[in-house]
């Protein structure tokens, strides 16, 4: 792939000549060298074939944590997706034209690209009133329905695009909900954590554009490569879950000695991330290795499941854990443990109900 | 505005955090009046009600992942503000050094990967010389990635792109526009910069996951921080991670001192003319920050609290955040209601909102700017209308004597040729973020010798659990958490009762600066600093984004919704 070479198909993209003008062109040239009509899709495919991948990235009720994860991924990094992988053909956080200029380079990307581009989304879209999120004037809803509709797969960044997220949260005040709420027809990966993970985020990108298909998925839509375990089926600090040793407050002699953080209400039993093995910022460590409990960042509505000090077993992520999640995995005597839990909690109160 | 003369209208604002609307009347060429709307709302203070005060830290951290901490640690200083809750002096030296490498790893970035496009022509660098450029690089730094070679892979790497056709996050701008004055070795020097500081960001953000966990999004505690001391542990803050702390400090300074300091310096050599405008208000106001001992020892705060007023350095106001005459937000022109009338002003813990969306409905041309026409509000000190960030913090430290930010202004001054009103400008509050960034990175090598003489001193607490379990609250509770933010003053007022939050408002930085016209028709301070600038081609809004660039939006934080108070039910209108 000789990508200083200007393809044929890139200069007449770049020039703004449509798709169909492009299939156009490769009919012509079919004629006009006397080849069959039934070469021409091959005649496109070498043509475009120096033409990196078309990604175009939305953001909606968004905070900008799942890209500035994505700027701390290091395999691969931001930089080798920019210049080799991709084509990132709109990102408001970091594309270097404004207003009309970005809109117009949008639209040339997904005429280029239709049917082809990668569609990215941020944050989740809120259906309460239009006005309540909108770009260059246009609603959220309508400005995702539109880029939709030529992409060939969604990609729903960070929990809020996956399932709502923080926007979400009781009592939702502006009625947000997750892309595959809202998009039924094209394939949607959710790649959920708040934020995911840098190397999830990229990982999950490249598998998708070097190996051509899509990566398989959990029940919620996530990619098992990332989201295929618990935390406390991977965490380091497991044999002490094991052994009775935890932590009691968080400063205590358990706590220094890296003891398990189930009392301190850690959420690790019941998520489904790679923060125990991938871990964060160039391996460098997680939430549990720096003292506190994981709060269930990568589940749909851990917001509204209960304090994030509160012990599993008081709260109310037992039901959410059947909910379309994953089948329960671990050691027989991790489940046996969660089970037990679940039955003590029968008395415990929790108020926050959605 | 008229159908015949519409107002130019720039959405997406891009390279910022958020989302954000600029519309200008030009006469002529010239910007007469500017609107600045944030166009998008969650409602998260809203979501805040009836949580526990120890999860709210979680909750508000989200309210930004560009600032990420800023919203978590305002939010745990206001509940142990509320709460009386004292912080041991090594969690309290912890969140100082994660709060300097925020301002850090932020204002750098903001830099090259935010703001540098409005002055770097990356299509030029294609034309440099890549010896000269390495000449250029070596007379003004020792950082040793200079040499010849590097910079012609760099450029080669640019020039496969563009030639590619596929010019990604380059594609469709501005380049060639005359605005850009950088010869093409500066062009290329500052590209290759660019991507030096992505591969440095990555590195230095670490330090808050050694601390918290992850970033963006580390973990905090209310009473302390969540990572235990014991030298003789492996699982806990001890030697290693300690020294891997003190390393990625000195990658911190030297990435500062060698690459950020003297690229500002460089460039704004090439745009002085952007030292005489884009100033606006005049006015500037910082909340404090970097506590030596307990937050609300105001006396003890390296960056001091007080408000500036018609650039008089002479005589500092005193600021107190309780006094509800002091703070108070309008509404007059944004998306909200107040039972008492839109032209109320309200102290935060008086304040009674409701959202109303009043703009067009979308999909719109133009905002309807005698009306609603934003999600932000309208924060005002004594009336005054503020601006706050880097500018207010280095004139507020220069004003109170601090020895390095004078030499360090003098240094600028002198070097660039400029008067001292030069400060009061786009290319002020620039220069203002590079040097504030240098003065606390420096700090940050005295909070780390502090934290391992007191490890040595054999005080390895980092946590008071006095206060932690919800039965040793009193019934009701009112507490202010400040924090000074990359993007300036940030303020969360908070409001306990039997053990849950039954108020919460945040007056952020980004609404001082992008908010609307109040009651009284003042423009906020990126529309006073847009009134004068001249477009070279409207089409090219060059000018507007060096300017608004030069605020460092963050619009997902300046939004927000202020509950009702007394347990009103929120009440959501349809326009």
């Amino acid at each position: 792939m000789d990508l200083t070479q200007r393809t044929v198909g890139a200069a007449l993209f770049a020039k703004g000549v449509s798709r169909r003008g492009f299939m156009k062109f490769c009919a012509t040239t079919a004629s006009l060298m006397a080849l069959p009509p039934t070469l021409i899709p091959t005649i496109a495919e070498a043509l475009e074939k120096a033409r990196r991948p078309s990604v175009i990235w939305l953001p909606f009720q968004e905070c900008t944590g799942c890209t500035e994860s994505l700027t701390r991924s290091n395999t691969p990094t931001l930089e080798s997706l920019v210049f080799d992988a991709i084509s990132l053909d709109y990102h408001e956080t970091l594309q270097a034209a404004a207003g009309h200029a970005a809109e117009e380079a949008r639209e040339t990307a997904m005429q280029a690209n239709w049917g082809n581009y990668l569609l990215a989304v941020d944050g989740s879209i809120p259906l309460g009133n239009p006005g309540y999120s909108t770009i260059g004037g246009v609603s959220n809803v309508d400005l995702l329905k539109k880029v939709a509709a030529g992409a060939k797969a969604i990609v729903a960044i960070g929990t809020c695009a996956s399932f709502g997220g923080l926007p979400q949260a009781r009592p939702n005040p502006t009625g947000a909900v997750g892309v595959s709420e809202l998009i039924k027809d094209k394939p949607v990966i959710n790649i959920s954590g708040c934020p995911p993970i840098p190397s999830a985020i990229t990982g999950v990108l490249a598998q998708y554009l070097v190996f051509g298909q899509l990566p398989e998925m959990d029940a919620l839509g996530r990619p098992k490569a990332f989201y295929g375990q618990t935390i406390h089926d991977r965490c380091y600090r497991r044999p002490f879950y094991e052994r009775g040793q935890f932590a009691e407050t968080f400063d205590d002699e358990g706590a220094k000695r890296g003891w398990c953080l189930f009392k301190l209400g850690c959420k690790g039993p019941v998520t489904y991330n790679a923060c125990a093995t991938v871990k964060w910022n160039l391996g460098t460590g997680f939430p549990i290795e720096a003292g506190h409990g994981c709060i269930g960042c990568s589940e749909p509505r851990f917001w509204d499941a209960g304090g994030f000090y509160e012990p599993l077993s008081t709260t109310r992520w037992g039901s959410w854990q059947t909910v379309g999640a994953a089948a329960a995995a671990g050691a027989a005597i991790g489940a046996a443990a969660a089970l037990a839990a679940r039955a003590r909690r029968s008395g415990a109160a929790t108020e926050t109900k959605p | 505005m008229t159908a015949e003369n519409p107002r130019l209208v720039v959405d997406p604002v891009t390279r910022i955090e958020g989302h954000l609307r600029v519309e200008a009347t030009l006469e002529g060429s010239t910007i007469a009046e500017a609107y600045s709307s944030g166009t998008m709302v969650r409602g998260i203070e809203i979501i805040l009600r009836g949580r526990d005060p120890r999860d709210a830290w979680a909750f508000a951290q989200r309210i930004c992942g560009v600032c990420t901490l800023v919203h978590g640690i305002a939010s745990i200083r206001s509940v142990e503000d509320a709460l009386g809750i004292g912080l041991p002096n090594n969690a309290q030296i912890i969140r100082n050094l994660m709060i300097a490498a925020q301002y850090v790893h932020d204002h750098v970035m903001h830099f090259y990967h935010l703001h540098a496009l409005d002055w770097v022509d990356v299509v030029s660098a294609l034309k440099a010389d890549p010896a000269a450029t390495s000449t250029l690089a070596q007379s003004i730094s020792p950082y040793a990635r200079s040499s010849p070679g590097h910079f012609a892979d760099v450029q080669r790497r640019v020039k496969a792109l563009v030639d590619s056709g596929q010019l990604g996050i380059f594609a469709n701008a501005y380049w060639g526009h005359p605005a850009y004055k950088l010869p093409s070795e500066a062009n290329l020097m500052a590209v290759a910069h660019y991507l030096d500081a992505l591969e440095w960001q990555r590195q230095v953000a670490q330090l808050h996951t050694i601390f918290g966990g992850k970033n963006p999004h580390p973990m905090f505690l209310v009473g302390g921080v969540p990572c235990p001391i014991d030298l003789n542990s492996d699982s806990a803050l001890n030697a290693k991670r300690l020294g891997q702390v003190g390393d990625i400090i000195r990658q911190m300074r030297s990435f500062v001192d060698e690459v950020y300091v003297p690229d500002t310096l460089a460039i704004a050599g090439f745009y002085k003319d952007w030292g005489g405008q884009g100033e606006g208000l005049g006015n500037f106001m910082t909340c404090g920050e970097f506590p030596a001992g307990q937050a609300g020892e105001l006396d003890q705060l390296m960056i001091p609290r007080g408000v500036i007023l018609n650039r008089n350095l002479a005589e500092i106001q005193e600021v107190d955040f309780k006094d509800p005459d002091q703070v108070q937000e309008f509404v007059a022109h944004s998306y909200y209601d107040y039972s008492g009338g839109k032209a109320q002003g309200l102290h935060p813990w008086a304040g009674e909102t409701a959202l109303n969306y009043s703009g067009p409905k979308p999909p719109y041309e133009q905002l309807d700017v005698e009306q609603s026409y934003s999600w932000l509000k309208s924060p005002r000190w004594r009336g005054h209308a503020m601006e706050v960030g880097p500018l207010a913090r280095v004139l507020m430290l220069y004003a109170k004597g601090h020895a390095q930010t004078r030499e360090l202004v003098g240094m600028t001054l002198k070097k660039l040729d400029v008067p001292v009103t030069a400060l009061y400008s786009t290319l002020g509050r620039v220069a203002a973020r590079t040097l504030e960034t240098k003065i606390i990175a420096d700090a940050m090598q005295g909070m780390y010798d502090n934290l391992l003489a007191s490890i040595k001193a054999g005080d390895t607490r980092t946590f008071n659990e006095t206060r932690w379990e919800p039965s040793t609250w009193p019934a009701r509770a009112r507490g202010i958490g400040y924090m000074e933010a990359p993007r300036g003053a940030l303020t969360h007022f908070i409001v306990i009762e039997h053990g849950k939050i039954t108020n919460y408002q945040a007056v952020v930085p980004s609404t001082w600066n992008a908010g609307p016209r109040d009651s009284k028709g003042q423009p906020g301070a990126y529309e006073a600093a847009l009134v004068g600038h001249k477009l070279a081609d409207p089409k090219q809004p060059i000018e507007i984004l060096r300017t608004i660039h030069s605020f460092d939006p963050c619009i997902a934080c300046a939004v927000h919704v202020v509950d009702p108070d007394q347990g009103e039910l929120v009440q959501v209108k349809v326009a």
